[in-house]
C-alpha cells in the first residue's frame, strides 16, 4: 500500500547554506496491508526524516512515496487532508505532545474540529468511547484530565486513540516507547500487534532490535542514511550479513546472554567518516574487501536470498 | 566494605507536604563491586543517588548515616561534604551532555574544576591525557569546545573528568540511556574497565534497563516507589527473582529471538503509588499478584540467602 521509490531528503546546512547534509539517500522499501515494518538506526541515521517523508511534513528532494497508487508528495489542500485521514503518526515524547494549559482530551476535540465538524455529539462520544477501548483506556480515567494527571503510558495511547479516530489505514510509530518504563512499553507494544491484526500497516521506528523483532515481520537497516540491509526480521536477526548488522547485533545487551570480550569501538571522529566516498560504512567497517572496492562508489542494495537484502560489496561478491 | 549505608531516608519538601522518595534504605557495596541500580522512573534511584554526593534542599535529609571506607560521610552537612565530592566521591550526572561548560574550551573548564579542589593542573595533565587514551579520544578535545563532541565523546570526556581523582565511589547516573546500542557497549565496558583499573574503588550504576546491568554489573538493587525491593547477585536475580516486582519486570522484558505471535509477553498492570501520601504497608501490594493480608504491613530488607536481600513476606517463609 505504500511504496517508497529511491527516496533522498537533503538538508542545506551551514552559514547560508553552504553545505548539503543528506540525510535520506536513495531508500526504497514497500509496506503492505497489515504488515508491520521496523526501521533500525542510531541517532542520525535518518529515520525519523524518513517519518516525517511519509507523513509530509517535510517534502522529498528527490524521489516518490506513493500510497495506494498516489503520489503523496503532489498532494495539495483537500486531498493532503484526505491523506492525512488515513496516515498518522505517533512520536517519542507523548509529554511534549500536549498543551500542559488545556486538558488532554483537547487532541480529540481538534480532530472532530477538523475532520469531523457535522458529527452530533452522541455519535461522537461512541466514536472517542470505542477508539478509547481499543487502546485499553477507560474514558472516565483519562477523559476531562490535564495531561500532568496522566502517566506517560496514558498519555501515549490516548495518541493512538486519537490516530484512531481517523479511519486510518497506515500508522508511524516514530520511537513510541522510547521513553515508557519497561513495565508499562510492553502493553503498548502489544497494543500495536493488536492494530495490526485489524488490518492496520504500521512503520514501526526503533532503535531497538529486540523491540524491532518483537513486532515485526520485516525489518529496515538504516546507516548514514542508506539502507544497508533489509528483508524478512527472521533472516536479519539469525542471519545477519552485513558487518554493520552484525555490530549491531553484537552489542545489543541481552538477558541470555553476556557481551563477548571483543571489545567495542566508540565512534570515529567526523573528519574520517566524511573521507569516504564509498561505501557509508567502510571508514568503521572490520571487515572491508582487500581489493579496495569498499572505497569506490556505494554498493547496490542486492538480494541475497529470498526476501534478503544487502548492501555490501562484501557479501555481493559471494 | 567500601560503601554502608544504613537506614536512609530523604524526603522532598512540596507546599503540600513531603514526598516520600527514599525510605529506610539499608545496604552495603564491597571492594570493587559494580552494583546496578534498576527501577522504574519515579521510583528514587537517582534521588538514592544524589543524596550520597549533594543532598540540597528541596531534599531533606530525614534519618540515616552513611559510611564511606570506613569514615562516616556526612551526606547531611554540605559544608562537610565539600572534602569529600571529588576525591572520595563522584557522579557522572544524569545529563552528562549538558554537564560541560559550553563557553569554555574542554582543557580550561578542566584546569579551572581542579584548582577549585586545589589540585594542580599541571601536575594532573599527564595522567589526564593517559586517561584520554584509554577513553579513545584524541588529546586535542582539550582544546575544543563541547559543542565540537559528538554525545558518546562527550559521555566519554565526563567520564575521564569524574574518575581524574580516583574516587572510592562512582555513581553513574543513566550514563548510557541516551546513546546507540554500539556506543553503549563502549561506554559501559569503558566504566567496568576503569573499576578493573582502580581508577574507581566501586560503582553505583543507575539504569532504568535491566539488560545492560546484566552485562556489566556484579550485583543488582531493584528499587520501587522509594524502597528497596531486592539485592542479589546479578545471575541470581536475573535467574532466580524472589520479589514479585523484580520477576515481573524481568518477564515483561522482550529478549532478541522473542515475537509476539509466538510467546506474548505481558506488563504489570497498574501505576506506581504516588509518594506525597504512600499507602501504610508494602508498596507494591496494590499491583502485586500474590498480596496477601499481611502485606498491609511494610515488610523488612531482610537477607534470605547470602547476599540476596529481598523485602517480601512471602520470601520470609514460616519463620518470619
Amino acid at each position: 500500500m505504500l511504496e517508497l521509490d529511491g527516496v533522498s531528503k537533503v538538508y542545506r546546512v551551514g552559514t547560508f547554506g553552504g553545505k548539503e547534509l543528506r540525510a535520506v539517500s536513495n531508500v526504497s522499501f514497500r509496506v503492505g496491508d497489515g504488515e508491520v515494518v521496523s526501521l533500525i538506526g542510531e541517532s542520525g541515521s535518518g529515520k525519523s526524516t524518513l517519518g516525517k517523508l511519509i507523513l509530509c511534513l517535510i517534502s522529498t528532494s528527490s524521489g516518490r512515496i506513493v500510497f495506494n497508487g498516489a503520489d503523496v508528495s503532489t498532494l495539495k489542500g483537500g486531498a493532503l487532508k484526505e491523506y492525512r485521514r488515513k496516515v498518522q503518526g505517533v512520536f517519542q515524547d507523548p509529554f511534549s505532545c500536549y498543551n500542559p494549559i488545556f486538558k488532554a482530551d483537547r487532541v480529540l476535540k481538534i480532530i472532530r474540529h477538523e475532520f469531523f465538524p457535522g458529527t452530533r455529539d452522541a455519535d461522537w462520544n461512541n466514536k472517542v468511547n470505542s477508539s478509547l477501548e481499543a487502546v485499553g483506556l477507560k474514558p472516565e480515567h483519562v477523559l476531562d484530565k490535564f495531561p500532568h494527571q496522566l502517566s506517560g503510558g496514558q498519555l501515549q495511547r490516548l495518541l493512538i486513540a486519537r490516530a484512531l479516530l481517523l479511519d486510518i489505514r497506515f500508522l508511524v510509530a516514530d520511537e513510541i516507547i522510547s521513553m515508557l518504563d519497561a513495565s508499562t512499553r510492553i502493553d503498548v507494544l502489544n497494543l500495536l500487534a493488536d492494530l495490526k491484526s485489524r488490518g492496520l500497516a504500521i512503520l514501526f521506528i526503533t532503535h531497538d532490535l529486540s523491540l524491532g523483532y518483537y513486532i515485526s515481520e520485516k525489518s529496515v537497516i538504516l546507516y548514514r542514511g542508506c539502507v544497508v540491509e533489509m528483508g524478512s526480521s527472521e533472516r536479519l536477526y539469525h542471519h545477519p550479513l552485513h558487518p554493520y548488522t552484525r555490530v549491531l547485533m553484537a552489542s545489543v545487551p541481552r538477558l541470555d546472554r553476556k557481551w563477548g570480550a571483543d571489545h567495542a569501538a566508540a565512534e570515529l571522529p567526523e573528519e574520517r567518516a566524511a573521507l569516504s566516498a564509498g561505501c557509508v560504512y567502510f571508514p568503521r567497517c572490520p571487515v572491508p574487501t582487500g581489493d579496495g572496492s569498499c572505497a569506490q562508489g556505494t554498493p547496490a542494495l542486492l538480494e541475497v536470498e529470498p526476501d534478503h537484502w544487502v548492501a555490501c560489496c562484501k557479501a555481493n561478491q559471494t | 566494605m567500601s560503601l554502608r549505608v544504613e537506614n536512609l531516608s530523604v524526603y522532598y519538601q512540596t507546599l503540600r507536604g513531603d514526598v516520600r522518595a527514599l525510605e529506610g534504605a539499608s545496604f552495603t557495596l564491597a571492594d570493587g563491586e559494580v552494583m546496578g541500580l534498576a527501577g522504574e522512573s519515579g521510583c528514587g534511584k537517582t534521588t538514592l543517588g544524589n543524596s550520597l554526593i549533594r543532598l540540597v534542599p528541596p531534599m531533606r535529609f530525614v534519618a540515616g548515616s552513611v559510611q564511606l571506607d570506613g569514615r562516616e560521610l556526612p551526606i547531611q552537612d554540605t559544608e562537610r561534604m565539600n572534602p569529600f565530592r571529588f576525591k572520595r566521591v563522584s557522579i557522572i550526572p544524569q545529563c552528562a551532555m549538558c554537564a560541560l561548560n559550553p563557553t569554555r574550551k574542554i582543557g580550561k573548564m578542566i584546569s579551572e574544576l581542579l584548582e577549585s579542589r586545589k589540585v594542580s593542573f599541571k601536575e594532573a595533565l599527564p595522567e589526564l591525557k593517559r586517561r584520554l587514551d584509554l577513553a579513545e579520544l584524541s588529546h586535542d578535545v582539550l582544546n575544543r569546545y563541547p559543542i565540537e563532541l559528538s554525545g558518546g565523546m562527550k559521555q566519554r570526556m565526563v567520564m575521564v573528568l569524574s574518575t581524574l581523582l580516583n574516587p572510592s565511589l562512582l555513581i553513574a547516573d543513566e550514563v548510557t540511556s541516551a546513546l546507540d546500542v554500539s556506543t553503549q557497549k563502549a561506554v559501559a565496558q569503558m566504566l567496568v574497565g576503569f573499576r578493573d583499573r582502580e581508577f574507581v574503588k566501586s560503582i553505583i550504576f543507575i539504569t532504568h534497563d535491566m539488560s545492560i546491568l546484566y552485562q556489566i554489573a556484579d550485583s543488582i538493587l531493584v528499587m520501587y516507589a522509594g524502597k528497596l525491593a531486592e539485592k542479589a547477585p546479578t545471575d541470581a536475580i536475573i535467574h532466580a527473582p524472589r520479589h514479585p516486582y523484580s520477576r515481573l519486570l524481568i518477564s515483561s522484558l522482550p529478549k532478541v529471538g522473542a515475537k509476539y505471535s509466538e510467546k506474548r509477553l505481558a506488563g504489570i498492570p497498574g501505576n506506581p503509588p504516588l509518594l506525597l501520601d504512600p499507602p501504610a504497608g508494602c508498596r507494591f501490594r496494590e499491583r502485586c499478584p500474590v498480596a496477601f493480608e499481611r502485606c498491609l504491613e511494610a515488610p523488612p530488607f531482610r537477607e534470605v540467602e547470602p547476599g540476596h536481600f529481598v523485602a517480601c513476606w512471602k520470601e520470609f517463609g514460616t519463620h518470619a
